[in-house]
């Protein structure tokens, strides 16, 4: 039985690899080395929950009709009984209460999508944190950061479908913003509804780009950004035997092959189970979309709060300014402008172009494979922090109805404290972060120098008292000094010694004070001689 | 060589040794064939568990699914699939990652890394290769006996540039209907027209409004309409309030717009088009839900707080021979959210109301 199996495998084997070379292919791939940490399953839960949304969504797409014809209701569910609803909504209703498992299926589909999100989002902080997008990984980040701004595509335009009153008001507030872009504001806006708002084409576009354009361009990205992590091989965490050379860890057959693999079917495990016992999206109870009904404490995904925040940060008028201004008769609203457009541009864009940025601002050039620990990189974990305080302020505002509520706040007030938020937080978190890091960094040179406290107290012979400690093993010490110290750089003199003055001098002395910022404050990682001193103290 | 380079080379003398991966410690299955059978044992119940779920799941499908036609019984059927493909996903889950983790190898191994970059032959040889391409095309420094074609290049990127417009102006040209974005200034309303509750659509008498109550409105025959009701609905819903006459300040110029504290303002919010619908009687106040835009309704519903800028669209109403609440004209203004043009009629100019402030 054995010698058969293995027979036909080999034959089999053979087969394939004489019309594909796939041997070269299994020979690089099946033993490549993986390192192993918990923080680098954040990028795998997005991918297995991707894979659980294609699953999940092939179902969908036999029971969902994306047509916006109008139609009375007559299914099972009692109080929708002779409504007027689009037919997207009606067989919305239909997949969730005359479909075995189309509920299921529906919460499945949109709590993956919640997690599909978030989980990028938690990848992209590791990847910042740790300095993994350096060299020669910038490419690769920018086609993980298009991949973020896919999923919010593709999370609109799934959220959008069903065609019920939060989603159809959601539809709204795009359009408003649309309509606000200077000059063909509104002809985007007919462009994209086929005409006036609602319109009658609009679901069926969204449903295309759901299901093809945005899938298709998220597959296309995911294969290419895979290709490039074999390429470059994985970044490794500092530690014994850990270098910018190599790459230490566990063969991806079989090990990653079983973890990797187990870890998908973990993941659907979990989105299964929260899609058989928590109810996400219930339509049935919103009904269907009608541009006059909305309800208190109305909230968009998660995803799309910043935004929403944004706008119900941003004043029409502050102190007698407004912020709509019409210029020779042309309307212009910077009260939509400023938090629908140009806040996320501004936004994105700098986490788009971070990693030149930070390449640039610090001349660092080399190709890095070790990660940073965070606390070895004050300034950009004081920036990162800074960025995710901005976010978190906006996803606050974004539900400052439901926060008022929940804390018995009045919403005005928390608007108006969030207005000062958005500018001074960010700042306040950039210093204490900063200063955290390089409090950590003295607290490691503070270890390597002296050792563990190990709370034994001795008694010399001539009375003295002393606390034993136990110096560090030299792994953990090895992760402990084992980090870049790079100063800031230096500028040329302003004139030569001929008294001519240097070209480039001025552009020199900002980028001379970029690298201040980063490096002006540092930490400096203990050295031998340093510890033998420490040492001979004692 | 780059800066980091030196530094790294300046303070080598001075630098700790990497005392090289750490030493690997054996699991208790490396070391007691009992405790592999028994990690081997308990993979395979995780497999079991799998096969269990899967099992439950299509029971359910089919056991539970006949229990009858209503909400719950399929709610339960949803919930019991859902917990056998829990299952039977964990099962699988769990397990490999258990076998990895007790009896797979975890004793890690060293991969060389190489550089990116290419070596310097090949990138020569890359590079001597697109210049033969070049040459040989003539789109280049031209070769003896190879003229050079520049006319062929300006005019092949000219046509690719300009090609996908045979593709793009008549589908993006189709997407936007009829483009007749003057729709926007105009909605149902019209002199005459009877102001109706939403959404059953029976007209309001004046007498029906009491002080200190709202209603929403939307136009008499707007229920009766077929193609283009909610695009209609979307900007002619309007929510109409009857104040003590005491109470309300009468805007400058619209002395006739309202009818004995009864005052009807549109309900598409001026920020970004929500529905304001939430009316607070003590205050006189009207909220938006969705981004929490104020109007105060006894001043002209004037924004009072939030992102919009300017007061809702008015509504001018009398009340008609039968008592029934009328609108006396159109809206003077694009009701919902601002755009470039808003304030131009389609010819160009400015709307009256503007021009003469």
């Amino acid at each position: 039985m054995g010698t058969k199996l293995n027979n036909a495998a080999a034959g089999t084997a053979n087969y394939v690899d004489e019309r594909t070379s796939i041997g070269g292919f299994v020979k690089f791939f099946a033993r490549k080395i993986f390192p192993d940490h918990w923080s680098f399953m954040l990028g795998e839960v997005a991918l297995y929950s991707f894979i659980v949304l294609l699953i999940s969504g092939v179902f969908l797409t036999a029971f969902f009709v994306p047509s916006m014809d109008i139609i009375h209701y007559d299914g099972t569910f009692p109080t929708m009984q002779g409504v007027e609803m689009s037919r997207a909504f009606a067989s919305t209703l239909d997949t969730s209460f005359e479909v075995p498992g189309g509920l299921l299926m529906r919460q499945i589909h949109h709590w993956a999508a919640l997690l599909f999100t978030a989980s990028i989002l938690f990848h992209m902080a590791r990847v910042f944190f740790t300095g993994a997008f350096r060299k020669p990984r910038e490419i690769n980040w920018l086609i993980g950061f298009t991949l973020m701004i896919m999923s919010l595509a593709a999370g609109f335009t799934g959220y959008s479908l069903p065609d019920d009153v939060l989603s159809g008001n959601g539809l709204r507030i795009i359009d408003g913003i649309v309509k606000a872009i200077p000059i063909i504001g509104t002809y985007i806006s007919y462009w994209l509804f086929g005409g006036e708002f609602p319109g009658e084409v609009l679901i069926p576009r969204l449903f295309t780009a759901h299901v093809l354009l945005v899938p298709a361009l998220i597959l296309g990205l995911i294969a290419l950004h895979l290709f490039l992590v074999f390429l470059h091989k994985h970044t490794q965490y500092p530690g014994g035997g850990r270098t910018h050379k190599n790459v230490v860890g566990l063969p991806l057959f079989p090990v990653y092959t079983a973890k990797a693999g187990g870890f998908f079917f973990v993941v659907f495990g979990v989105i299964a189970f929260m899609g058989a016992f928590f109810t996400i999206n219930p339509v049935w109870n919103y009904g269907p979309y009608d541009p006059s009904p909305v309800s208190a404490g109305t909230q968009p995904d998660w995803y799309i709060l910043f935004v929403d925040g944004a706008l119900r940060m941003m004043p029409g008028e502050l102190w007698g300014f407004p912020f709509e201004w019409v210029i020779g008769g042309y309307t212009l609203s910077m009260n939509l402008l400023i938090p629908g457009l140009i806040m996320p541009a501004l936004l994105f864009g700098f986490m788009a172009f971070y990693p030149w940025f930070e390449a640039w601002a610090t001349g660092d050039r080399g190709e890095k494979h070790v990660l940073d620990r965070p606390r070895n990189a004050p300034v950009r974990t004081g920036i990162g922090v800074a960025v995710i305080t901005f976010y978190v302020i906006l996803v606050l505002e974004g539900s400052n109805d439901i926060v008022a509520n929940l804390f018995h706040l009045s919403l005005n007030d928390l608007t108006i404290f969030f207005r000062y938020a958005i500018f001074i937080l960010p700042v306040v978190a950039f210093m204490v972060t900063k200063r955290f890091c390089m409090g950590l960094q003295r607290k490691d040179r503070e270890l390597v120098l002296h050792g563990n406290e190990t709370g034994r107290i001795v008694r010399h012979e001539n009375g003295e008292y002393i606390e034993v400690h136990e110096p560090l093993d030299e792994q953990a010490r090895w992760i402990a000094v084992n980090y870049d110290d790079i100063a800031p750089s230096v500028v040329a003199p302003s004139h030569n010694d001929r008294g001519v003055a240097r070209k480039g001098h001025k552009f020199d002395r900002f980028k001379h004070r970029l690298s201040r910022f980063y490096f002006e404050d540092r930490v400096s990682p203990v050295t031998p001689s340093e510890l033998e001193e420490a040492q001979h103290h004692h | 060589m780059s800066q980091s380079d030196q530094s790294q080379e300046t303070t080598e003398s001075d630098s700790f040794q990497d005392p090289g991966v750490p030493y690997h410690r054996p699991r208790l299955a490396d070391k007691d064939p009992k405790a592999a059978k028994r990690a081997e044992r308990q993979v395979a119940a995780m497999f079991g568990i799998s096969i269990l779920g899967t099992v439950i799941a299509i029971w359910a499908y089919f056991g539970l699914n006949d229990m009858g036609e209503d909400v719950k019984s399929i709610q339960q059927t949803n919930t019991v699939i859902g917990i056998g493909v829990m299952l039977a996903m964990f099962g699988i889950g769990w397990g490999a990652i258990h076998w990895a983790k007790t009896l797979m190898r975890d004793h890690e191994m060293v991969e060389e890394r190489h550089e990116l970059r290419s070596s310097d032959e090949s990138r020569e040889g890359a590079i001597q290769n697109l210049k033969d391409g070049v040459e040989d095309s003539g789109i280049g420094a031209s070769k003896e006996g190879v003229p050079r074609r520049g006319l062929l290049k300006g005019s092949l990127i000219t046509a690719m540039l300009v090609a996908p417009l045979a593709l793009l102006v008549p589908q993006i040209g189709n997407m936007g209907g009829d483009w007749n974005v003057g729709l926007l200034r105009h909605t149902m309303w019209k002199k005459g027209t009877r102001l109706a509750r939403d959404p059953d659509g029976t007209p309001i008498k004046a007498s029906d409004v009491t002080i200190g109550s709202a209603f929403h409105v939307i136009p008499e025959g707007l229920n009766e309409m077929g193609h283009g009701k909610l695009e209609a609905k979307a900007k002619a819903i309007v929510l109409m309030v009857r104040l003590d006459p005491r109470d309300l300040t009468i805007q400058p110029g619209r002395e006739d717009w309202s009818f004995d504290g009864i005052v009807a303002y549109s309900k598409v919010c001026t920020h970004v088009g929500c529905p304001v619908a939430l009316y607070e009687q003590q205050t006189h106040h009207l909220l938006c839900p969705c981004h929490q835009s104020t109007f105060d309704v006894s001043d002209g519903a004037k924004v009072v707080f939030g992102p919009a800028k300017r007061p809702l669209p008015q509504l001018p109403i009398a009340v008609d021979d039968e008592g029934y609440i009328i609108a006396t004209s159109d809206f003077d203004e694009p009701v919902g959210p601002s755009y470039w043009d808003r304030l131009k009629t389609p010819d160009g100019t400015l709307t009256p109301e503007e021009g003469s402030h």
